[in-house]
């Protein structure tokens, strides 16, 4: 007998949700350094308009790949401190279930740390960063990004040096997301040709795809033991 | 569970750790309803065997059968089965005494209006009620392990498995949970339960294994044990 499917993503989602509306202990960090990130970056780098339209799309995808190690690694170190992943797996549910309802938990906490970054760049570096076009470049690139992270979160968590690990790891997997991800946003906030920006977020959307796809089969090899 | 002479049937069973051996060639055989002590020194084997009960783990060489499960390629099917309390109380600490017991039913497939129920009556047989709003992280040792076998019961397994529940327990958390084992044990659910302490064999136990360099040096019925055999045996 496995519990369905939906139940057991959703049971995942909700606690990893309501914990985190209790003690704000993954926010919290991900939000400061993504504000003391863009903070730095724009004291630091005193440019011109046009030099902050070449640096402003890097900054905004390294901001948000730092952030989601922070909070991916805590994620899981919260999982395997409380022995909560044991009781998960001891379930019957299926592997793919609590990937995705990790998956899913972590996403929606980078996303929100995304959404503040938006208006707050769009302040500090005096470029309108709420485009529809971008919005979507951000909800697809990071949900790329909760994938592998939580997949690695998932493996590196069981090592002594985690928080070393992590980034170790993850950062030359995810090159390909974050090399796309800045073309498009490049493209998006120079006023490209529509063609240009929609081939980027087409080739974003198609490798975050492929990375989902081996994520889940791989994550019931990386929780095998 | 299907219906077969043992709930646990082991033949030659081994776990190794790379080139370390947890347990060597296991033969082991437990009846259903019954209550089995595992005892054992730290690093005897004990977790690993639980661990592999419960599907968390693979064997690296023999056979295991769970309630007439082949492990692991049907684990799925034994999971829905097996209740698991480990030494670590297995809980969300902000999460309170009824979300966690609510996150966990959902995981086993229980409909919520059954699940609510199950809580509710959960929450008084362990004494939790007064206490179940409260954040996990504000309980004692004691209460957690409560609400650990809370947990691991709420979905009604037939095979319960404990590893070293005793450990941080003061003497009054010790008695409430032999009587809580007795409970499980007259409900006519079988129960493995691990201890590193020798003389610390649950009073309603009907027998004892001795684990010793991944392999079995003692096994007897509670009626005729000896400590000093015992004692002999984990040492060996």
């Amino acid at each position: 007998m496995k519990t369905p499917f939906i139940t057991c993503v959703a049971a995942i989602v909700r606690k990893d949700l309501r914990a985190e509306i209790r003690s704000r202990e993954l926010l919290s960090v991900m939000g400061l350094f993504a504000l003391l990130s863009v903070l730095l970056f724009s004291f630091a780098l005193e440019l011109d308009r046009q030099a902050r339209e070449e640096v402003v799309s890097g900054v905004l995808w390294v901001t948000l790949i730092f952030a989601s190690l922070l909070g991916l690694n805590r994620s899981m170190a919260l999982e395997r401190d409380q022995g909560g992943l044991d009781a998960i797996l001891a379930a019957p549910v299926s592997r793919a279930a609590i990937f995705v309802g990790k998956l899913l938990g972590n996403f929606v906490f980078t996303g929100i740390v995304g959404f503040v970054l938006l208006p707050l760049m769009t302040a500090l570096y005096g470029m309108n960063l709420l485009r529809a076009p971008l919005i979507l470049t951000t909800i697809i690139g990071l949900f790329g990004f909760a994938t592998v992270g939580t997949l690695l979160a998932t493996l590196t968590v069981q090592t002594r040096a985690r928080e070393a690990l992590l980034p170790i790891a993850m950062l030359p997997i995810v090159l390909p997301f974050v090399l796309t991800a800045v073309r498009a946003t490049k493209a998006i906030l120079s006023g490209a040709a529509a063609n240009e920006w929609q081939s980027a977020l087409g080739m974003l959307a198609a490798i975050t795809l492929i990375y989902f796809l081996l994520c889940l089969l791989l994550y019931e090899y990386v929780v095998g033991e | 569970m299907r219906d077969e002479p043992a709930i646990i049937l082991a033949e030659r069973l081994s776990k190794a750790y790379g080139n370390l051996p947890a347990l060597r060639s296991l033969d082991l055989s437990v009846k259903p309803g019954e209550f089995v002590a595992l005892l054992g020194a730290n690093g005897s084997g004990k977790s690993t065997l639980l661990r592999l009960l419960s599907g968390l783990s693979k064997p690296t060489g023999g056979r295991l059968r769970v309630g007439g499960w082949e492990m692991p390629g049907e684990a799925l099917a034994v999971r829905a089965r097996i209740g698991l309390v480990a030494h670590r109380p297995l809980l969300y600490e902000n999460l309170t005494a009824r979300e966690n017991l609510d996150f966990y039913g959902a995981l086993y497939g229980i409909d919520r209006r059954e699940r609510a129920r199950r809580i509710q009556d959960s929450l008084r047989a362990f004494d939790l009620h007064k206490r179940a709003d409260s954040l996990a992280r504000t309980f004692s040792r004691g209460l957690k392990q409560r609400l650990s076998i809370a947990r691991a019961t709420l979905h009604q397994p037939d095979l319960l498995l404990l590893d070293e529940p005793y450990s941080g327990l003061d003497q009054r958390a010790v008695a409430l949970l032999d009587e809580m084992l007795a409970a499980a044990r007259a409900e006519g659910r079988t129960i493995v339960l691990s201890t590193h302490q020798l003389t610390r064999v649950p009073p309603a136990a009907d027998r004892a294994l001795v684990l010793s360099r991944g392999r079995i040096s003692f096994d007897a019925a509670i009626g005729s044990l000896d400590l000093s055999e015992i004692y002999r045996s984990a040492s060996a």
